[in-house]
């Protein structure tokens, strides 16, 4: 009997799933497949790009540095052992290029921007800004989810490339100013492994992917919360949750088609 | 409904992007040492340059004294010549002098050194645009323990 | 129906329920046009979800809701958004815009749809404003509005654009006194003036009667009464003479379904 219950619970979650994918999919579709208005939509993008992406930038600069100081730092410390400290230099731009500076910068994203959009979108829902809107004949999918999905995907890989851009100079800072790596020796080294197809290219693709999964997660937490204070924080959770483990599983597929040969 | 600021802020914000995207397209293409008034250029030709690359440094007795501006290869004679910018400082090498490929350390990066040479009254100074004719090429390790097998198979 | 005007709004038999649990079986009722019509009923009983039937935001499981002869859940999602350009609702909480002050929201609906020039958008604006008593609070947010007063900005941004028909969601509930009144003369006046027809759902008996042209009352997932308020002041049923009455106990019963009050407090805990 239990063995009967397992199995429809195990049912059950599997068709709930498809049914969020199901719905999540129209949600997405119902918000981007149309014309972009640029007259009307232009300020509406702006205001979002100011809130998810200019309201991260400190949060992102300050962790690429840190990231990018302690990288070298630890880098160095093995480095030294084998004589090759002048190797510092790919070491911290490659880490961060190909895996740190996506995948740290969407978790941040995820934790500053992605739980303030669900929450945000919850908050609307719950005081019925959403029907009011579609009473009004008001599309909330153009006028509320559009513009919060793009200024998420626009702003992700802008925020990636800073951070990935300042995590390397915070290893400079330590590799050469600290530690007393050959600058030249320090840059030479990084340009001749770091290549534009591969890493440069990568990078932005990673973080583009990033981007989309974890604003449209945090968007659907938002759109389809349970209209109670309680079902926001548990959207809010969910939705930092939820993406972060879709960034990490996602990047590891990534990683896997890009570097895995 | 936009105010000004927040239009300023948003633009500062794709421009900062623009210029991380920048920073991290020039650590990538070869950014060229400036060749200006600080430095003349120096060539020698190798055999072998190994792993020696654009902007490795050129050393006397460990004195970070120029880099590697450039490496190509010999249409006619197919051997890579070395562009090195050398510091206006250090402007006294007779042209005497070797360059050989070194590497830091057992596996760490390689780099030239430059061996001063003698000085005599027929000898003069290298200025801009000179040759060293005496370089040492870098040692290929492979190349090394080949010799080495072969010889210990000749021996039996 | 002993009303000869024309009917706006029209169900007919229809049935809706969430999930498992039926909000509705067989409701059908008809609101007049330029009337101010009522639905009461206890708390819980889905009157909001009424209301979003009428506007099509949510499907009946069967049955048909006919806006001006018009299937409003047959309609593509343009023909309904042209529905809706027609019907407004004033929602429970107000629902105002929090990211905008109470001109813009007043503004936000004729910016969308009406095309005209802003300065004729702004004497618009203050016209319903001051038709509501907040010409003075345009330029404040919502959040330093009272709860009456948002309601009333609400109830300005909802006759923005002149709509023939308003759908109020419980405008009494939580106002005090002087809010309750000031609501109760904007349904009647708006009703007069612009010849809307009102749809007023609430639980609140007193103010309901004194403004309503003609009163459905719902419970038990269909309508159990409806009438002139008169009609229904006088009216026999036991259940509607506990709800306008207001008695604790009756047909609705105290207490919620339990098992016999003494076998359960002398039974052993196991």
């Amino acid at each position: 009997m239990s063995l009967i219950d397992a199995v429809a619970r195990l049912g059950r979650s599997a068709i709930d799933l498809v049914v969020g994918l199901g719905k999540a999919g129209l949600m997405l579709w119902g918000a981007i497949a149309h014309r972009p208005r640029l007259r009307k939509g232009t300020p509406l993008l702006i205001k979002q790009l100011y809130v998810i992406g200019v309201q991260s930038m400190v949060i992102i600069i300050v962790s690429g540095l840190f990231i990018g100081m302690v990288l070298a730092l630890q880098g160095y410390n093995i480095l030294v052992g084998f004589g090759t400290e002048e190797s510092l230099g790919p070491m911290v731009a490659l880490s961060l290029l190909r895996e740190l500076g996506p995948v740290v910068t969407a978790l941040l994203f995820a934790g500053r921007a992605g739980s303030a959009l669900t929450a945000e979108l919850g908050l609307m829902k719950s005081t019925e800004q959403l029907s009011s809107l579609e009473m009004m004949a008001i599309d909330p999918l153009r006028q509320i989810v559009a513009p919060r999905f793009w200024a998420g995907v626009i702003s992700l890989p802008l925020l990636a490339l800073m951070f990935t851009a300042v995590g390397i100079y915070g290893g400079h800072l330590v590799g050469v100013e600290w530690k007393g790596i050959d600058s030249g020796s320090f840059w030479s080294i990084l340009q001749a492994s770091v290549e534009w197809r591969q890493d440069i290219v990568n990078c932005m693709i990673k973080s583009l992917l990033f981007a989309i999964v974890v604003t449209w997660i945090a968007l659907y937490r938002g759109y389809h919360v349970t209209p109670n204070p309680e079902g926001i924080s548990r959207a809010t959770t969910q939705t930092v949750v939820q993406s972060s483990l879709a960034v990490l599983a996602l990047d590891f597929l990534l990683t896997a088609m890009m570097f895995g040969q | 409904m936009l105010t000004r600021k927040i239009e300023i802020l948003v633009g500062l914000f794709l421009l900062s992007g623009l210029a991380a995207f920048l920073v991290l397209v020039f650590n990538v293409a070869n950014v060229e040492v400036k060749s200006g008034d600080s430095s003349y250029t120096l060539h020698a030709k190798f055999s072998n340059i190994g792993g020696l690359k654009v902007r490795s440094p050129v050393k006397v007795g460990g004195v970070v004294v120029g880099r590697v501006s450039a490496i190509n290869l010999d249409p006619e004679k197919l051997e890579p010549v070395v562009s090195i910018a050398m510091d206006k400082r250090y402007h006294y090498f007779p042209e005497t002098s070797t360059l050989s490929i070194l590497t830091s350390g057992l596996l760490g990066e390689q780099f030239l050194g430059l061996t001063p040479g003698f000085m005599d009254d027929d000898v003069e100074l290298l200025v801009d645009g000179d040759s060293i004719e005496d370089t040492h090429s870098a040692l290929v390790l492979e190349e090394l323990i080949g010799q080495f097998l072969y010889s210990m198979g000749s021996k039996d | 129906m002993t009303l000869t005007s024309k009917t706006l709004v029209e169900i007919q038999n229809m049935a809706f329920s969430r999930g498992e649990r039926v909000i509705y079986e067989d409701v059908s009722l008809s609101i007049p046009q330029g009337k101010v019509t009522a639905i009461m009923g206890p708390s819980g009983i889905g009157k909001t979800t009424l209301l979003k039937l009428i506007g099509g935001q949510l499907t009946p499981d069967s049955g048909t809701v006919l806006f001006d002869g018009i299937d409003v859940h047959k309609c593509g999602r343009s023909e309904l958004f042209a529905l809706r350009k027609r019907m407004s609702m004033l929602f429970q909480s107000g629902a105002l815009f929090t990211d905008m002050n109470v001109f813009d929201n007043v503004a936000f609906a004729l910016r969308e749809h009406s095309g005209l020039p802003e300065e004729i958008i702004r004497k618009i604006v203050l016209m319903k404003l001051e038709a509501v008593g907040l010409r003075g609070a345009a330029q404040l947010m919502p959040t330093e509005l009272s709860g009456g007063m948002q309601r009333r900005a609400a109830l300005a941004r909802a006759i923005a654009l002149e709509p023939e028909m308003i759908l109020y969601d419980e405008p009494f509930a939580g106002q005090d006194p002087i809010s309750m009144g000031v609501l109760v003369k904007l349904i009647r006046e708006l009703s007069d003036a612009l010849n809307l027809t009102s749809v007023v759902v609430s639980h609140d008996v007193a103010e309901v009667l004194g403004i309503a042209d003609y009163v459905y009352v719902l419970a038990d997932k269909r309508i159990i009464a409806h009438g002139t308020p008169e009609e229904l002041r006088l009216a026999a049923n036991p259940q509607l003479k506990q709800f306008i009455g207001g008695e604790p106990d009756g047909p609705v019963p105290f207490h919620y379904p339990a098992q016999d009050y003494k076998k359960e407090l002398l039974s052993e805990l196991d």
